[in-house]
């Protein structure tokens, strides 16, 4: 009867998630992915799903884009959702960038800096043509030139820039205030920096480059300049509570985003340039961006201008960069809605039915 | 299931939704923000009605999940069987025996009891959200109890149409204080959250608030004097059970305008059944629909 | 006069950065009375208005607004839920723009009712009632009463926006403007027509104005500010026709010269 139909039932589900299965396969004459092919040849993938996810692990994360059958969101909503039943052991101390392993640090705002221009593995000057040869599985490519490391240090330009007190300052952390946690505590408003930057870096990359795209068309613009982009390894480092000094757990890539922005001052205060910050698990350079214009547009109110444009909109950045809150949300108009339907059905027929009759009425007495 | 505890989600995250749960009990229809975790069910399909039962579930209950009043619609099925799976408790479709309903879209036909607890899934815990995107001047307009704008709402409803155009998640006004989202259960199900012995919880995950209607708690469909509050339902008996009072399904048989009208509560229509009432058992025609 | 004031202020003080915006000004005003307080842009006017309604606080000073019980409540020590429902009952406040107080997608009923149904009432018929009698009263006509503020005039909104605002018949209400940005035809009416409203329903006005034309027509009192002080104060007839103070003298005299 046509009634069971509409309705799901067990077996609807079992046999889902079996031809789902079968789906995510394909063709089983095709040798099947594995988690290290993905890691290795998928890295950007990864990192995006780990970003996004906001857990660091490359082989779960591997492991999710596989089961997602590369639907990126819906692999960073696994590596969320597993990331739950995690135990916190501790939290890590800030992470030292300036001390990062680069891999590429560019800067826009010199021609050369100490620790120089390093380009790194960019696409950035690459003609965007297909290249028919990766269709053909060759070779492992010739190993690229290596050269050793001239200047060992590299100062961050944010720092070259703090010496003369060009650009406003790192601030100062408050011991009193431990910086917020987002999967722990809702968000609350004015919501502090510290919070805003976390939604940031857990924020969908699309959105973030739409918004911070936005700010350069001139909704909330700040002028920007790439003072800098870093990628590279950082040590991660926590002081167990035993031992009372800090020891290193580990590695992880990171991309860093600063953006020098238009000078702020008063007749008090010399100017000085303002920053907006980007920071970002793996190797993620648009997203970095993205977010460091976004970080700049929201901190209208510390210089005085006037929040009229989207991505200013602390609220509405905050609440909609989730993408892992949007697709649910998005996505949940699939599920049943009769009920509700049913109840708008009702009221429109009622509508529909005195709007007749009033018609009716008026037409008998025009008679 | 292995590696996980109890009802999926950890001991002090539950301890964390039950604290959130008790203020929001002690204050009836105010929206307790919570630390809501990600689960793996996506967001908007009841990841805050799921917390709140993982939070209050124990060994010994037994729990129903419905969605738009059915056990057997997907993503009731679903629920149920991930705390089948999780925590291993009794599930059942019958209204009568549950001791936790977790709920999208509909209250159940029978009358609840003091042993029960009813868990809704919500969209969008913010009744004025239509009104004022801003939650944190929404916030203010709780705290004020600044309502008027509501009813302003309804005043232009009933100015356009005649009557209010709101068929669900009617806003409620709980305790004589704060201005409550029902979910959206369609308006007929409102009457039945007044003075219900049941306690009922609310859940929204992606907008991370919690709250709550302790049991005989007065609960009231914003109206006016001139212009009372009326539920609308399908003027149809069930085809199957014959009832001509509990909300009804519209199931369209055929592509010439044919439908067949149902219980949604699926466990009531099954219950009447046995009992030995009928309906008709046949769709009816267009015209007899409108 | 031997009647109480319904409100004074003493000693009010503002900077904002190094700029004074209020320097010890006092003021009073009496149940009825309109008060035009003249001067530049950027005389203090507008900021007094603010600080006087609420709206924003003082450095020092203090304001005493006495309540129809005749107790007398300290604005600015008032809990904020006191103080909003001060806003939405017995005090009203007109908006130089009246879009800033209307809103544009409700019907002109809906925007005239809303006070009331804030205030509890919960009767559609009488809200609606009252709605079109102040329709009629601030000389819209009351078939309109169904439509959008976005189909009225610039003078209709104001006018609306005042019908808005005196539904709940306060006592007291601010002016900022009220007929700025209107042509001068529509604002010889408007004028007008908040002359006899105050006069009638007996409502004590604090009007914000630059232009001494308007406070001549509206007000019994005046009060004149230059940088953040009041230079002269007096009867609005005495101090346009007899003026004291250079400043004002100056005010006076480009008003003829225009």
């Amino acid at each position: 009867m046509a009634y069971v139909a509409v309705k799901g039932g067990e077996r609807a589900i079992d046999n889902a998630h079996a031809w789902l299965a079968e789906d995510r396969r394909g063709d089983p004459a095709v040798p099947e992915l594995s988690l290290a092919q993905i890691q290795e040849q998928l890295g950007r993938s990864v990192d995006r799903v780990m970003a996004e996810g906001s857990l660091y692990d490359p082989h779960l994360a591997a492991l999710a884009v596989k089961q997602a059958q590369g639907d990126i969101i819906e692999a960073a909503f696994l590596l969320r959702a597993y990331r739950t039943t995690l135990p916190r052991f501790g939290y890590a101390t800030p992470a030292d960038t300036a001390a990062m392993q680069i891999r590429r640090r560019i800067s826009a705002v010199y021609k050369d800096l100490p620790g120089g221009q390093v380009l790194g593995p960019t696409y950035d000057y690459t003609h965007r043509l297909l290249d028919f040869m990766l269709a053909a599985e060759g070779k492992p490519p010739a190993p690229a030139p290596l050269a050793e490391a001239t200047e060992p240090t590299m100062p961050r330009v944010s720092d070259i820039l703090r010496g003369e007190d060009l650009i406003e300052g790192d601030g100062e952390p408050n011991p009193a205030q431990e910086p917020g946690d987002l999967t722990r505590e809702p968000l609350a408003f004015p919501a502090s920096r510290d919070v805003r930057l976390q939604a940031l870096a857990r924020g969908d990359e699309g959105f973030l480059l739409a918004m911070g795209y936005s700010t350069q068309r001139g909704y909330g613009g700040n002028h920007p300049f790439v003072g800098e982009i870093r990628v590279g390894e950082v040590s991660v480092e926590i002081v167990p509570p035993e031992l009372g000094f800090a020891i290193d757990i580990g590695d992880v890539t990171l991309t860093e985003c600063q953006m020098v922005n238009q000078f702020k001052g008063s007749k008090t205060k010399p100017p000085q340039f303002t920053r907006g910050y980007g920071l970002v698990f793996g190797h993620a350079e648009r997203k970095a961006m993205g977010m460091a214009l976004v970080d700049r547009a929201m901190r209208h109110d510390e210089f005085a201008e006037e929040p009229n444009a989207p991505a200013q909109n602390v609220e509405f950045v905050l609440y909609h960069s989730d993408n892992i809150e949007g697709t649910g949300f998005v996505e949940h108009l699939k599920l049943p809605h009769y009920v509700d339907f049913q109840s708008e059905l009702e009221t429109i027929r009622r509508m529909r039915r005195e709007a007749e009759a009033n018609s009716a009425a008026m037409k008998e007495a025009a008679e | 299931m292995n590696g996980y505890n109890f009802a999926y989600l950890d001991e002090q995250t539950k301890r964390m939704i039950r604290r959130a749960l008790l203020k929001a009990v002690a204050i009836p229809g105010h929206q307790v923000p919570f630390g809501s975790r990600e689960m793996p069910l996506p967001y908007g399909w009841g990841t805050g009605g799921i917390q709140v039962t993982a939070s209050v579930l124990g060994a010994a209950d037994t729990l129903k999940v419905i969605d738009q009043g059915a056990d057997d619609t997907t993503n009731a099925v679903s629920i149920r069987r991930f705390f089948a799976r999780t925590a291993g408790v009794a599930t059942t479709t019958d209204t009568n025996e549950a001791t936790i309903i977790q709920t999208r879209h509909r209250i159940p036909e029978k009358a609840l009891r003091e042993d029960q607890i009813i868990v809704y899934q919500v969209p969008q815990p913010e009744p004025l959200s239509k009104l004022e995107p801003s939650r944190a001047e929404t916030r203010r307009m709780h705290a004020l109890a600044e309502y008027g704008s509501m009813h302003v709402r309804l005043y232009e409803d009933i100015t356009r149409f005649g009557h209010v155009a709101i068929s669900y998640d009617y806003p409620v006004m709980v305790n004589h204080r704060y201005l409550m989202a029902p979910s959206p259960i369609p308006a007929f199900d409102n009457p039945k959250m007044h003075m219900m012995p049941a306690l009922q919880l609310f859940g929204a995950g992606r907008e991370k608030r919690i709250y709550a209607i302790p049991p005989y708690t007065d609960v009231r469909s914003l109206d006016f004097d001139d212009h009372p509050f009326r539920t609308t339902r399908a003027p149809q008996c069930c085809a199957l059970c014959g009832a001509d009072d509990s909300y009804l399904d519209e199931v369209v048989t055929d592509d010439q305008g044919g439908r067949m009208f149902v219980c949604s509560d699926t466990d009531h229509c099954e219950t009447r059944q046995a009992e030995g009432h009928t309906g008709t058992g046949e769709p009816i025609a267009r015209e007899a629909a409108e | 006069m031997t009647e109480e004031t319904l409100l004074s202020a003493r000693g009010l003080s503002l900077h904002f950065g190094k700029v004074p915006a209020l320097v010890n000004v006092d003021a009073d005003l009496w149940p009825g009375e309109v008060l035009a307080v003249v001067g530049e842009s950027g005389s203090g006017k507008t900021t007094l208005l603010n600080v006087l309604s609420g709206r924003i606080r003082a450095d020092s000073g203090v304001t005493w607004y006495r309540d129809p019980q005749s107790r007398l409540h300290d604005v600015h020590a008032m809990p904020a839920p006191a103080l909003r429902a001060l806003h939405r009952s017995d005090w009203g406040f007109v908006h130089q723009n009246p879009r800033d107080n209307l809103r544009m997608s409700v019907s002109a009923g809906g925007n005239v009712g809303e006070r009331l149904m804030a205030a509890g009432n919960r009767h559609y018929g009488n809200i609606r009632e009252a709605a079109i009698d102040w329709l009629a009263q601030v000389e819209i006509d009351p078939a309109r009463v169904d439509d959008m503020p976005r189909t009225f005039s610039g003078g209709m909104l104001q006018r609306l926006q005042i019908a808005r605002t005196l539904v709940t018949h306060p006592r007291l209400v601010f002016m900022d403007e009220p007929t700025g940005g209107l042509d001068v035809s529509v604002q010889a009416r408007l004028l007008d027509l908040i002359r006899s409203l105050v006069a009638r329903l007996n409502i004590a006005v604090v009007l914000v104005t630059h232009d001494l034309a308007v406070a001549r027509l509206l007000a019994h009192r005046i009060m004149v500010m230059q940088r953040g002080e009041v230079v002269e104060t007096g009867l609005t007839d005495q101090v346009l026709d007899d003026p004291q103070h250079a400043y004002t003298q100056l005010l006076v005299s480009s008003v003829l010269q225009a």
